[in-house]
């Protein structure tokens, strides 16, 4: 038993080193001052300087936040239809066709996706005129599709783990189904909203295929001006990016981590 | 007392379901608005894609021919089927060198992934849950950040001169750097690393609700570890390492950053193939074609993965 628990834990230890190998390096990398990145020049925030002084990757990035943003929130709201139409609406037709379109798109190759939706833009614009040339609004129809499969599978895990009885004493006390689902049930599967809108937004944010595929010209998105700067080799630039987004995203987690701490001995204190 | 609980909460979750069912209007809203999304910018995209494999390439905007076409006057309409992409795909070896390489390629990495991702998740599912929520969060903070500088940062650990070599040539394993970066085991160690959190987390879910005293039982009918684990531990994780392998596997198959980034120029991988038909050819004819064989070969594993979760949600 002694032996095992020895073997594992040395075996976990190397998995997790090799999880945080890559991103420590890009982090003491973005620091260093030499542009080469096999010579440690000693630390530097000059990355950094450049970083916002490139105004080609500055604009990408408002492009993707801005993309991101509206993406997250439209496949929340569709999301949210479709898990709640899977838990709480019992047997309907186009059921089984419908939990199969929504969970399909978390497996189904980038590549593919992105094709396809390009030559859906193509032909409609062939045959309505519609859409006309593609751009932002083409990468946000995109990211919508497949975030919100994300956002549907924690909703509808959150509904299905839900007690209902608060649903049915609402009910009981004669809440109409619309009051009882923006009183009652929203409030209730906010923490999934949330986690949703924010794994939507992230995804959004990261996509470099299906937004290559289906960008017009002189639309870069950060990750496809990412690409191809990295294409051609290290970039310390990029290094100082990757810090940043590594932090912003550290201090996301260890908040939320910390939220649902607080809440559970919330939970717990009650009955105690 | 607790069957009178269950048998009304039964009752109550029909009466909330029928009392739903009664508003036909808003439930044709709340399903009928993903339902369409999905349709127009999920389903038909791929009858789309399987038209235009029919079609020729052409210099044109859009740059391939028209399936139909019709003469008003004559009131004549001609279907022009082109076979000609799926039978290139069949002659051409280099396709099917491709596909069978991205198979070869997602299946030798998903079991890499496994193996390494098996003791990790245990070792979470088995710690106390202050430690376990701390291990957790370790997993799932890679999986927030950037995929595509995840990838990006190992372009410079495995560079010829990078820290990989450093470090295997100051501990005396090799004596002049390797060639990592740019060929196929720079592939295996990207896709390894980005799609471990995957493996993960299925095995975590399943794993943390096995139950200790069947190993003991085990391990008291006289049992040895290895058998424990092989005997009562695996067959019991099966749902999650099923699903945890196929949500590797399929990916990785239409993979294109990673052998664009780590790998060689002769690392073959249809992902790849497709986009260079796509962005380099501008054949999109031929694109499609390799796009609609990708997704027959894939169809199976999805719709196995897509029962997987389709289960778990009525088990739970």
């Amino acid at each position: 038993m002694q032996r095992r628990s020895y073997f594992l834990n040395t075996s976990a230890l190397l998995g997790f080193i090799f999880l945080y190998l890559p991103m420590i390096s890009l982090v003491i990398y973005s620091f260093n001052k030499s542009k080469l990145v096999t010579v440690w020049g000693g630390w530097s925030l000059q990355w950094y300087v450049e970083l916002f002084n490139n105004d080609e990757i500055m604009s990408a990035a408002m492009l993707s936040l801005k993309i991101a943003f509206v993406a997250a929130s439209l496949s929340v709201v569709l999301g949210v239809m479709a898990g709640f139409a899977l838990t709480r609406m019992g047997r309907f037709r186009g059921k089984m066709v419908l939990s199969g379109w929504i969970s399909a798109p978390l497996v189904m190759p980038d590549v593919i996706t992105g094709l396809s939706l390009l030559l859906l833009f193509v032909t409609l614009e062939n045959l309505f005129g519609w859409p006309s040339g593609r751009g932002a609004m083409t990468i946000i129809i995109a990211h919508t599709t497949f975030c919100m499969a994300y956002v549907a599978v924690i909703v509808q895990s959150r509904l299905t783990d839900m007690d209902e009885s608060l649903e049915e004493a609402a009910m009981d006390l004669g809440a109409k189904p619309f009051t009882l689902f923006f009183l009652v049930t929203l409030p209730l599967i906010a923490p999934a909203i949330i986690s949703g809108w924010l794994l939507a937004f992230t995804l959004s944010l990261d996509d470099l295929v299906i937004a290559s595929f289906v960008a017009g010209p002189g639309n870069s998105t950060l990750p496809m001006i990412i690409f191809s700067k990295v294409r051609l080799g290290v970039t310390p630039e990029i290094n100082a990016l990757a810090t940043l987004m590594i932090l912003i995203v550290a201090i996301g987690v260890v908040a939320a981590m910390y939220q649902m701490r607080r809440r559970e001995k919330q939970e717990i204190k009650p009955d105690a | 007392m607790k069957k009178l609980t269950a048998a009304s909460l039964y009752a109550g979750k029909n009466r909330l379901m029928g009392y739903l069912a009664r508003h036909k209007w808003g439930r044709k809203v709340v399903v009928g608005i993903p339902f369409v999304w999905l349709a127009l910018f999920f389903f038909i995209p791929f009858v789309v894609v399987f038209k235009i494999s029919l079609s020729e390439s052409a210099i044109a905007i859009p740059p391939y021919t028209d399936l139909f076409s019709w003469d008003v006057e004559d009131a004549y309409a001609t279907l022009k089927v082109n076979l000609g992409n799926f039978l290139f795909l069949l002659e051409d070896s280099y396709y099917l060198d491709a596909y069978l390489s991205s198979l070869k390629i997602a299946a030798i990495s998903t079991v890499i992934t496994l193996i390494i991702g098996f003791p990790m998740a245990y070792l979470i599912a088995r710690s106390e849950p202050r430690r376990r929520m701390f291990l957790l969060a370790m997993v799932i903070l890679p999986f927030w950040t950037s995929f595509l500088l995840r990838v990006y940062a190992w372009m410079a650990l495995l560079k010829k001169n990078g820290p990989v070599n450093d470090v295997l040539m100051s501990i005396g394993l090799i004596d002049e750097p390797l060639r990592i970066l740019n060929t196929d085991i720079a592939v295996y160690i990207g896709i390894v690393y980005t799609y471990l959190p995957f493996m993960i987390l299925p095995l975590y879910a399943v794993l943390e609700k096995l139950d200790n005293s069947l190993l003991e039982a085990a391990e008291d009918l006289g049992c040895r570890p290895f058998q424990t684990f092989f005997l009562v531990t695996v067959p019991l994780a099966m749902p999650g390492i099923v699903a945890g392998c196929l949500l590797v596997f399929i990916p990785v198959v239409g993979e294109y950053v990673i052998p664009a980034l780590l790998g060689g120029s002769d690392t073959l991988m249809i992902g790849r193939v497709l986009w260079d038909e796509f962005s380099k050819n501008r054949d999109w004819p031929m694109a499609s074609a390799v796009a609609t064989v990708m997704l027959v070969v894939l169809v199976v594993p999805i719709m196995l993965a897509r029962n997987r979760m389709g289960n778990k949600e009525e088990t739970y």
